[in-house]
């Protein structure tokens, strides 16, 4: 096999990871309505927290597309 | 069709020479990178200096505009910091802003510096710096408590402070690569999305069978203009990331030991 070939089979697996990123922040996301809609007067003072929590799952879903990248790019 | 990676590419404008220093020459030209950090830098100081140029008790637009930012920052930090918040909330709201000049500015002109792993990872390592200074500063070599945390085991200490260890270190590549990926990944699929506009668009001109193109063309362009207001969205929503990260990895060493 060429080695360029399994650069980009490398990289469209390194997206995978996105999977797991998608879950974390489908989970956050969606308990963070289910408690919105139970209490929708302590929603706003959670929405900071909200965010954090996302952008910490989404991190490893970032992690792998720079994988990919670097794949692509850097190799 | 143009590549969707050239956006990144950093060019020079104004060639200036290298300056030698003990660990290699430093390129001090100007690229375009440079210019819009200058952009930005220069945008936040007319926009400050407009806002607090006449101040009035009831405020008028343009003060609500500069209000709201500094309350929304001043919350954050006196939040997550508590009373002590205020010491950093200069550095914090100054890197709120950058950030957001940076995010916003890419998307109405060519270049976003938020982009480039230079410059977030140069944010970054500030941002761990201080950590770092002030944790020292205040506690002393109490610092280290920070990797252990109260309540566990005396047999796994030496192992949890590994971890935590790592997981500190990770701090800064973290925050690096996700206002990076971000950054980068919204451009890359805004720049496709477009290149997809004008192909199809050049299919559908050519007539026969082919002009059936002109529907998908009409799809992406409905795609790019939706993928844009979600880049304005993620734009302020990182830089808000960015700055809160901040406010905690600041609380962990400014509160040690006594969490509030």
């Amino acid at each position: 096999m060429e080695a360029d070939a399994a650069q980009y089979i490398g990289a469209g697996l390194a997206t995978l990871g996105m999977i797991g990123a998608g879950i974390g922040v489908g989970n956050i996301f969606g308990n963070f309505l289910a408690g919105a809609l139970r209490n929708p007067s302590a929603a706003a003072g959670q929405v900071g927290n909200l965010f954090v929590g996302a952008a910490l799952a989404e991190a490893l879903g970032i992690l792998a597309f720079v994988l990919a990248l670097l794949l692509i790019f850097a190799v | 069709m143009a590549d969707p990676m050239h956006q990144f590419e950093v060019q020079k404008i104004v060639d200036l020479p290298d300056i030698p220093t003990p660990f290699g020459a430093i390129d001090m030209s100007i690229t375009n990178a440079t210019v819009a950090m200058f952009i930005a830098a220069g945008i936040i100081t007319a926009l400050m200096a407009a806002v607090t140029a006449r101040p009035a008790v009831v405020p008028g637009r343009l003060q609500a505009v500069g209000e709201l930012l500094f309350g929304m920052i001043d919350n954050l930090a006196e939040g997550i910091i508590g009373h002590e918040g205020r010491k950093f909330f200069p550095f914090v709201f100054t890197l709120f802003l950058f950030i957001l000049a940076m995010n916003t500015i890419g998307l109405f002109l060519v270049f976003t510096a938020t982009s480039q792993l230079a410059v977030t990872a140069t944010l970054a390592i500030m941002v761990m710096t201080i950590v770092l200074f002030v944790g020292f500063a205040r506690n002393g070599l109490g610092f280290f408590k920070l990797f252990v945390p109260s309540g566990v085991p005396g047999p796994l200490i030496p192992a949890i402070f590994l971890i935590e260890v790592l997981s500190f270190l990770l701090r800064p590549v973290t925050l690096a690569l996700r206002l990076f990926g971000n950054m980068l990944g919204g451009h890359v699929a805004l720049k496709v999305f477009a290149g997809f506009v004008v192909s199809l668009g050049a299919l559908a001109s050519t007539g026969g069978l082919g002009t059936l193109a002109i529907l998908p063309a009409i799809a992406s362009l409905g795609g790019v203009i939706a993928l844009t207001a979600l880049e304005f969205l993620v734009a302020f929503l990182q830089a808000f990331v960015f700055t809160v990260l901040t406010c905690i990895y600041l609380n962990d060493v400014v509160n040690l030991g006594h969490g509030h």
